[in-house]
């Protein structure tokens, strides 16, 4: 069953004479792990914005096509509606957190449903178990690090109960222990707690294996849209100049896919291709 | 040129941010300094253009103490580019930006405006010349703030974290600027914990963990010893770990090593 439906969706920003997102089309089905990546400027983020509303509610601007997620049309509820369906995840977590505590922080979603008591707090502390940051209770999230603050973020929308979380380069200020413990909680809510996952992300080293879906966007359109293991494969990845793993650069080179029909995406699955010369599965 | 002779820096009592630290780097040396969060990267470097003078120890640059240099003066030979580029601009214009350091040096107006020109050209940023840098995206406004250090022409430069949120391309890019500054002359010094792209561009690496430097080297050495790279909590470049996935008896960073050796295990030739 899709959760997310976009339909011919264009849009520019006010004021913005060229489109940033240009005739995008795409279903995600009910639990699974997107993984979209592309160069700088491309319309990620755009998108990212299209999929809870901020556009074209909030930004304005000329939209044109559908967007519809969990069943609501975007253009016709407003954000708040949308956020209980979705929810938005940014690079810098500092612009998202305002609490004094993380536990006010985490509260304050469910709060503003006007949940009874001890519901609240049971949603608490299971968003902050579910990242691994019941510790962090007490804390204010200012004086957490980078990585820290993103699993608050993470954490607060948890507590919304979400059935999709859109995240848009959660990891790029990140340090790499940070940025693979963060993917790690993601692929884990995929695969535990069915969570849909919407992630824009340029590790892809980290994170391609987890997915089940890559879409690269390239100047405002959306050119592929695949298995990880048939996009990056693809030679048209290699023209658009995004950060290809070196164990499918390896593999590439290796021809490993005409030689024995195998797409490894990790360092382990390409190592096991090659000691085994092949022959295993 | 830079020497660090025993240098230990405190922020708070019973804490070393930096310990004992003996360091060497020479004329047009392009050298990562590496290390997790909190592992003294940026205190080390605030070092070099005297922000912080050590507490014990001695930091010369070009033969001068930093103890009895001021900032000012070690700013002409030493830019810092921040990794938040937001705590450096602060002009109503691109260009405003751009020229505030050589005014500021006091460069006559003909100096001044070919430093400008210069910069504005080199990065790309003509159309943006009269903007509020504000008003740039996050990936211009980094190109900005390092084109509004290299304009008054240091001679060694010093980058805090210069790839965040950069594309693959951004970061070749960025990676070739450095690498010609460096056959310029400049000492090229670059904080990071972007394993991939020191592995992939830089040649030489200074690996501190918890305000110590603990190994220093070829990157090709430091970067595929797996228990230095443990003990400092640092994740291995992808390629260092798929020469031990593959069990390679000499694992390297270099693609085109990794290829040959895997290719062989393989038993043929790559395409």
């Amino acid at each position: 069953m899709p959760i997310i439906e976009v339909r011919a969706l264009s849009y520019s920003y006010p004021d913005s004479t060229r489109p940033s997102i240009q005739d995008v089309n795409l279903t995600v089905d009910m639990g699974e792990f997107v993984l979209i990546t592309g160069p700088s400027g491309c319309g990620k983020t755009t998108f990212c914005r299209c999929l809870n509303g901020l556009i074209p509610n909030s930004y304005g601007g000329t939209f044109n096509g559908n967007v519809i997620v969990d069943g609501l049309l975007t253009t016709e509820h407003q954000v708040f509606e949308i956020a209980q369906h979705v929810g938005l995840v940014f690079q810098n977590p500092e612009n998202e957190l305002f609490c004094t505590t993380v536990e006010r922080e985490v509260a304050f979603g469910p709060e503003n449903l006007a949940l009874p008591r001890d519901e609240i707090r049971s949603r608490v502390e299971e968003a902050l178990s579910v990242v691994g940051i019941s510790q962090l209770l007490d804390k204010s999230p200012e004086e957490l690090s980078g990585g820290e603050q993103q699993k608050v973020a993470i954490a607060a929308l948890l507590a919304m109960k979400p059935r999709m979380l859109v995240l848009d380069e959660p990891t790029a200020n990140l340090d790499p222990l940070s940025a693979r413990s963060v993917l790690k909680i993601l692929s884990s809510l995929n695969t535990e707690s069915d969570v849909t996952i919407i992630l824009v992300e340029h590790r892809l080293e980290m994170v391609a294996h987890m997915a089940n879906r890559c879409v690269i966007f390239d100047d405002g359109k959306l050119v592929l849209s695949g298995e990880p293991s048939d996009v990056l494969y693809s030679d048209m990845v290699d023209r658009i100049g995004i950060g290809i793993p070196k164990a499918v650069q390896v593999a590439k080179r290796l021809a490993l896919n005409s030689k024995f029909g195998k797409r490894p995406l990790s360092s382990l699955e390409l190592a096991d291709i090659i000691m085994l010369k092949g022959d295993k599965g | 040129m830079i020497l660090f002779e025993d240098v230990s820096y405190s922020y708070a009592p019973g804490r070393y941010a930096l310990e004992h630290v003996n360091l060497s780097i020479g004329e047009a040396e392009l050298v990562a300094i590496l290390g997790e969060n909190g592992a003294g990267k940026t205190t080390l470097v605030k070092h070099i253009n005297g922000l912080l003078r050590p507490q014990i120890g001695k930091v010369t640059v070009y033969g001068i103490d930093t103890k009895t240099s001021t900032v000012a003066a070690l700013a002409r030979k030493v830019g810092l580019v921040f990794q938040n580029p937001d705590h450096q601009l602060f002009a109503e214009t691109v260009e405003k930006e751009l020229a505030f350091a050589l005014v500021n040096f006091g460069m006559p107006l003909l100096g001044t405006s070919s430093g400008v020109d210069w910069a504005i050209k080199e990065f790309e940023l003509n159309q943006y010349r009269e903007r509020p840098p504000f008003l740039l995206s996050g990936g211009e406004r980094k190109r900005l703030a390092l084109a509004s250090v290299l304009c008054y022409n240091p001679q060694i430069l010093i980058l805090d974290e210069p790839t965040t949120g950069q594309d693959s391309r951004q970061k070749s890019r960025l990676a070739n600027l450095l690498k010609r500054l460096n056959r310029e002359g400049k000492t090229v010094i670059v904080v990071t914990h972007d394993m991939e792209f020191v592995a992939d561009f830089i040649p030489r690496v200074v690996m501190l963990s918890k305000g110590r430097v603990i190994a220093e080297g070829l990157a090709e050495e430091i970067l595929t010893n797996r228990e230095l790279l443990m003990s400092a909590s640092l994740l291995p470049p992808q390629l260092a770990e798929l020469s031990w996935d593959l069990t390679l008896k000499k694992p390297s960073i270099d693609l085109e090593q990794v290829i040959s050796e895997a290719s062989s295990l393989l038993g043929g030739s790559p395409r």
